[in-house]
């Protein structure tokens, strides 16, 4: 009960502003030809389901940010793990790493664009290299600090050393690569909507930008708001993985 | 190549004349290059023979390489001269022949105390069942029935070191490598699992190299302690305690008291390097 209140709690103020949003526009306080009203906007929300197709887009678009989002989990741990425990991957790879890290991701969209086309491939490109840096950096860095005496321990026991990074750094370097990919999961949503805002024939991005450009605000705020709900979603959905992952973290 | 290599030091072994001791440490240096290459000796001339059932402790200041000297026995770090034997065989990686305990447990946090336990067991390839049944024998023998589903962070630090010693004798080792095991306990905890630490022995008659600084726990659990000097770390004296399983507190502390007029030379000329160093 206490926890249900807990979690009530949590979007009181998200509802706060809600009310406040539709009570200011319901006194004419601002201008709903720049700022729709919350109930128009839920009104335009209704009616993207069902004439412009949103889920259609919205599906699309989880699509290209999974794809991403995953494929840079998946090769940002690895390569993260090899930096931090071979000498060859760490020669070969950190410098890339390092160089790479300060460049804004969002200039290489058009890059992607020239190289992969308009379709999914050049949204999942930009995506995953967007993502796969706060991975890459957060393993590595963790794996770098586990302590020596559990690698011994896993030795001594019989683990071969090939597969200590494996069956051991990796494990006890999860709790940082989590946070590293509950970063990259925000980064996504951010790319897959910038790519999809600079040439896209489908998709949420796309969906924003045409409403916008047909001056349909109330639409475009839905759009919008179709995003953010799939957004929190993600997160919300990776803090109760991450929960159960790290469980033996609890105190 | 390694048998070959395995034979030829067994040869030199018998050769010296030291006998067949079933840990044999024959002139042992470690020495580590750091910064403009200037190499620190970390332990030199390390000659010790300690046979199969005897409990060894290790005594020495901090940096005395004691430490080392255990990791190299252990297989996880290679002596820079010298050679170290298990039952006449050359150690060069960790085996199963040798487990070892660390100051700071280093369980795998991830794994419940029953997981810890049968970590070896799985690498060794155990059926299920059987390691079932092996873990709980040992997660038993240390008193932690009942703990078998917990994660080690909701554990004491006495409890957690049960299970570290569980995880190393279920796989059954020869030698008990131990490395200053219930130095980060409290003080209570700590004479607690010393009683253990010596019943068990008692029951199994396990090889034990133990490191401590503590010298009344080296006297109250070893048959032999040795005494290192610091910087480098060498063999300052080996001392038989020639004390019982029933010797009165008395005759303890006074061993204890006796070592430690022989280490607190050593200790102070430690800390003196430590401080010359810090300005």
């Amino acid at each position: 009960m206490t926890q249900l209140a807990a979690r009530l709690h949590f979007y009181v103020p998200v509802l706060l502003a809600f009310a406040l949003w539709e009570a200011a526009s319901q006194a004419g306080l601002i201008d709903p030809s720049i700022f729709p009203s919350l109930s128009s906007v839920l009104a335009a929300f209704v009616r993207l389901l069902t004439n412009n197709n949103l889920l259609k887009h919205a599906g699309i678009s989880i699509f290209r940010q999974m794809s991403g989002f995953l494929l840079a989990g998946g090769i940002g741990i690895v390569a993260g793990i090899l930096i931090a425990t071979t000498a060859w991957a760490r020669f070969a790879i950190e410098p890339v790493i390092r160089l790479v890290y300060p460049l804004p991701k969002s200039a290489l969209i058009p890059l992607f664009i020239l190289w992969l086309g308009i379709g999914d491939a050049s949204k999942i490109g930009a995506i995953f290299l967007g993502a796969l840096l706060p991975v890459v950096l957060s393993t590595y860095n963790s794996a770098r600090g586990v302590n020596t005496a559990l690698v011994w321990s896993a030795w001594s026991l019989g683990t071969p050393r090939l597969l200590i990074p494996w069956k051991v750094v990796l494990p006890a370097a999860m709790p940082e690569i989590l946070s590293g990919l509950r970063i990259a999961l925000a980064l996504s949503f951010t790319l897959l909507v910038s790519a999809e805002f600079l040439i896209s024939q489908e998709g949420l991005g796309y969906l924003i930008s045409q409403l916008g450009e047909n001056g349909d605000y109330p639409g475009m705020f839905a759009a919008v708001l179709a995003v953010t709900l799939i957004g929190v979603a993600a997160d919300r959905g990776f803090l109760a993985l991450r929960n159960w992952v790290l469980r033996w973290t609890e105190q | 190549m390694s048998a070959a290599r395995n034979d030829e030091e067994r040869q030199r072994g018998g050769g010296t004349g030291i006998g067949m001791a079933f840990l044999e440490i024959e002139g042992v240096r470690k020495s580590y290059v750091i910064g403009q290459g200037r190499p620190f000796v970390a332990v030199d001339g390390i000659d010790l023979a300690i046979e199969q059932g005897e409990f060894v402790s290790l005594v020495g200041p901090s940096g005395c390489g004691k430490s080392t000297l255990l990791h190299m026995i252990g297989g996880f770090v290679p002596c820079t001269d010298g050679a170290i034997r298990v039952d006449g065989a050359a150690v060069r990686e960790p085996g199963p022949d040798r487990g070892i305990v660390f100051q700071h447990f280093a369980l795998f946090p991830w794994k419940t105390v029953r997981g810890n336990v049968e970590y070896g067991l799985v690498e060794r390839g155990m059926s299920r069942a059987e390691r079932a049944d092996v873990a709980q024998r040992y997660i038993d023998m240390v008193g932690l029935s009942g703990f078998e589903n917990s994660f080690p962070n909701r554990l004491s630090g006495g409890m957690q070191q049960r299970v570290a010693i569980a995880r190393m004798l279920a796989c059954e080792p020869q030698i008990l490598l131990m490395d200053e095991p219930f130095g980060a306990l409290d003080a209570q905890t700590r004479k607690i699992m010393q009683e253990e630490l010596r019943a068990l022995w008692q029951r199994f008659g396990k090889t034990v190299v133990f490191v401590t600084h503590d010298v009344r726990e080296a006297v109250f659990l070893s048959q032999r302690v040795v005494v290192m000097s610091t910087r480098p770390g060498r063999i300052k004296a080996i001392v038989e305690t020639g004390l019982g399983p029933d010797a009165s507190r008395v005759a303890i502390d006074e061993k204890a008291d006796q070592l430690w007029d022989m280490l607190r030379d050593e200790v102070v000329r430690a800390m003196a390097e430590e401080r010359s160093k810090v300005q």
